[in-house]
């Protein structure tokens, strides 16, 4: 009886230390010898898989980068400069600071400045509205408020605000691009958070002649000019009835700001203004507008993020 | 009568609701504006060839179709162009059109407006597809695809049948039944000239039985026509489809992602019929059309002869006004239809009718997560998995949605009028069908 117990330890013991040893050698054999560069870079990136960079996740990113051994067009955006740098230095290569960038909402086209003509009451995807009609306020270029953006953001970093019905982007964003790429009207587009975080942006992208624009929304673009006239940095064009600001030529002058007609561009993180001594002629211009509505409804935004999070 | 003809797959029956089934076709007084989109078409818009201050009178061409799938556009009314402007249409925004200010009725010289039928015709095949591309004509069972381009059969494809579709599927809609009451026997002429066009000797009509009359007046008309026959078909939810026309009438399956000629057949409504007896035969362009208006809440229901471009809200104040509790007007069938943004919006040639919805009449059930029943897999006629289809969409998963044949979706809205958990299948196979449409297009540029 035990030598049976014994052959049957024995012979199994015997294929477990063959089997181990051929793999050993198959192992060795077939061994994918990969640069462990690779390895160090993946570490040193956020694992968000985001897709941000426009790889298929940081591993790709990693590996494009080291089979390539080159750092061109090659930017994580949600590590930022930080882990470029990093990055660079494993790979033993210069990388070109990107400057931080941010996405920014072009369009003000809130409830009170854009009042609904229509109902709209199907599905609540923005790309499906956009697909049936101009929208509720009519202007077919404006925001539909249903919310594309905000499901495609990983980062928690858009919401929409209950009070206006447009999305409001927070400090959470790291500019992967994701709500870009959503927004079936290219309303949102990113652009450098500049100095002090400070931006200037046209917040629409209407492009119908400013008597039309204007019939649908108070405070459209109505392509006068008069910022483009006024910037001294050319950094103003206007194309199709729309004013669009360069922001690599922008030094935030707020010149333009000051001369928009119907306050469709948008001053963030400017310290307020002192009040200008008004003349008989001119008309005093209402600063307060100019402000994103966000910057001062972050205790609501917050509010709307939570109530999210808890119907999760 | 024996079992009826029919489809194989799927299929629905929504309620008929064919309230305007008895009302002669009138016509609509002439607007004071009229306002002609110059894209009516499935295609390229056609170019305006007039210009503000011109003067036009009733069949002058206006627009010229220049791009293969295009076509013309004509004047509806006599008058003054005031001028071209973007104006809201029926698709909910706003697209170009020549906005013509009415002054009386002046039509054109060569239009015989006598309203005697003309049988006989002796044009050659080319001269017929010259006459359909000059004068405009269009499909008017709702997709609007330049008539010329389809009896254009391309090399290699002959044609052995051509159907007409007299079947009118969609709920509340009546203008072709009583066109094929009123003005059968032009329908009938218009289809020989449409077999010479194609070059087929058998035609064949399918007319759902719920519309007796019309079969038995054209079964009737047609024994004076050689190779045309009436085929009455089971009253059955999409039976107007033409790929379901097909299978039902010659018992043929137009593969998948391919048109009818590839099975030998072309399909054409019975109103086009109409619209090419008037082109040839009265030197006609399409500048009218049958449009039903009803409503259940409606004081009365009509079937107007409209003049192309006279904006809906005179159709409406015809049968007495929007009621009070009008919820949504829909331009089309309940079906496929879409609601309109604005009564402004002008009739076009894709414009069969106008349906007031009573507010409770279009409350969208509430949405709740799939049951996996399958319903509308077994309702789907052409053989689709929905339930798959809007997941895919919803997920952004275009290979797989491509992978499940959602270019041959017929957007019929069976499957969406079906299912018990009120999921919009339709409303993201729609999203998902044109993102992949355009994931298409661009891998063959």
């Amino acid at each position: 009886m035990d030598e049976i117990i014994i052959y049957a330890v024995v012979s199994l013991a015997g294929i477990g230390v063959a089997a181990a040893v051929i793999l050993f050698f198959i192992a060795q054999k077939f061994k994918v010898i990969e640069d462990p560069r690779i390895d160090s870079v993946e570490e040193a990136l956020p694992s968000a898989n985001c897709g941000g960079c426009g790889f298929a996740g940081c591993r790709a990113f990693a590996e494009t980068i080291v089979k390539n051994n080159s750092l061109e067009g090659m930017n994580c955006p949600v590590g930022g400069a930080e882990v470029m740098k990093v990055v660079a230095e494993i790979v033993g290569l210069e990388v070109e600071e990107k400057l931080p960038e941010i996405a920014v909402i072009r369009c003000n086209g809130n409830k009170a400045n854009a009042p609904k003509k229509i109902e709209y009451d199907g599905p609540t995807t923005c790309a499906y509205a956009h697909s049936l009609s101009s929208g509720e306020s009519g202007c077919p270029n404006g925001c539909l408020g249903l919310g594309d953006c905000v499901e495609a953001c990983d980062f928690e970093a858009i919401f929409i605000n209950p009070d206006t019905g447009l999305p409001v982007v927070n400090d959470n964003c790291v500019a992967c691009g994701a709500c870009v790429v959503a927004c079936p009207r290219d309303i949102i587009e990113l652009r450098p958070r500049g100095k002090k975080d400070r931006r200037i942006f046209v917040s629409c992208v209407n492009t119908e002649k400013g008597a039309v624009a204007k019939k649908n929304c108070s405070v459209a673009c109505i392509g006068c000019g008069k910022c483009a006239k006024v910037c001294n940095f050319d950094a103003i064009t206007i194309k199709n009835n729309l004013a669009y600001i360069d922001p690599e030529k922008c030094k935030l002058c707020r010149k333009c700001v000051e001369v928009c007609p119907t306050g469709a561009i948008h001053e963030l993180n400017f310290p307020a203004r002192k009040p200008k001594p008004t003349k008989e002629v001119d008309k005093p211009i209402d600063l307060t507008k100019r402000k994103a509505v966000g910057e001062n409804d972050s205790a609501k935004v917050n509010k709307a993020a939570e109530k999210k999070n808890d119907d999760k | 009568m024996g079992i009826l003809k029919t489809f194989s797959l799927g299929g629905i029956h929504p309620p008929e609701n064919k309230i305007s089934k008895s009302e002669v076709i009138e016509s609509l007084p002439i607007s004071k504006v009229v306002y002609i989109p110059l894209g009516q078409n499935l295609g390229a818009p056609a170019k305006a060839v007039v210009k503000r201050g011109d003067e036009v009178k009733v069949g002058q061409l206006i627009g010229k179709g220049e791009a293969f799938i295009s076509a013309n556009v004509h004047s509806s009314v006599s008058g003054k162009v005031k001028k071209i402007d973007n104006i809201v249409d029926t698709s909910g925004y706003k697209h170009p059109a020549i906005v013509i200010d009415v002054d009386g009725d002046e039509w054109l010289e060569d239009i015989d407006r006598s309203t005697d039928v003309k049988r006989d015709f002796n044009l050659d095949t080319a001269q017929i597809i010259e006459v359909i591309k000059e004068k405009g004509i269009v499909g008017l069972g709702g997709a609007t695809f330049p008539s010329h381009v389809k009896l254009m059969v391309p090399d290699g494809k002959k044609a052995d049948y051509l159907i007409i579709n007299g079947v009118e599927c969609e709920p509340y809609l009546t203008a072709d039944h009583r066109i094929m009451l009123e003005r059968g026997e032009e329908i009938l002429i218009g289809i020989s000239i449409l077999m010479k066009g194609l070059g087929v000797e058998k035609a064949l009509i399918g007319i759902e039985n719920n519309k007796p009359d019309a079969i038995d007046n054209l079964s009737k008309l047609a024994k004076e026509f050689k190779g045309i026959e009436v085929h009455p078909l089971k009253v059955q939810y999409p039976q107007g489809g033409e790929k379901q026309l097909i299978k039902a009438l010659v018992n043929r399956e137009v593969p998948s992602g391919k048109l009818p000629i590839e099975v030998g057949c072309v399909v054409n409504n019975v109103g086009t019929a109409l619209a090419i007896y008037e082109a040839v035969q009265k030197n006609k362009p399409l500048i009218e059309r049958v449009v039903t208006v009803t409503g259940k809440s409606l004081k009365r229901t009509a079937n107007l002869l409209v003049r192309i471009g006279t904006p809906a809200k005179e159709l409406v104040e015809f049968v007495g006004g929007a009621p009070d509790d009008t919820g949504k007007v829909v331009n089309g069938g309940p079906m496929m239809g879409k609601a309109l943004v604005s009564l402004d919006a002008p009739i076009v040639k894709g414009s069969s009718g106008i349906l007031l919805f009573k507010e409770e009449e279009t409350k969208r059930v509430e949405v709740t997560n799939c049951i996996r029943c399958g319903k509308c897999i077994s309702v789907c006629p052409m053989g689709l998995e929905p339930v798959l289809m809007a997941q895919f969409s919803e997920n952004k998963m275009f290979e797989n949605l491509e992978k499940e044949l959602v270019m041959d979706c017929i957007e019929c809205g069976s499957c969406q009028y079906t299912c018990p958990a009120g999921r919009p299948l339709l409303d993201y196979i729609r999203i998902g069908k044109s993102k992949v449409g355009n994931i298409i297009r661009n891998r063959r540029k």
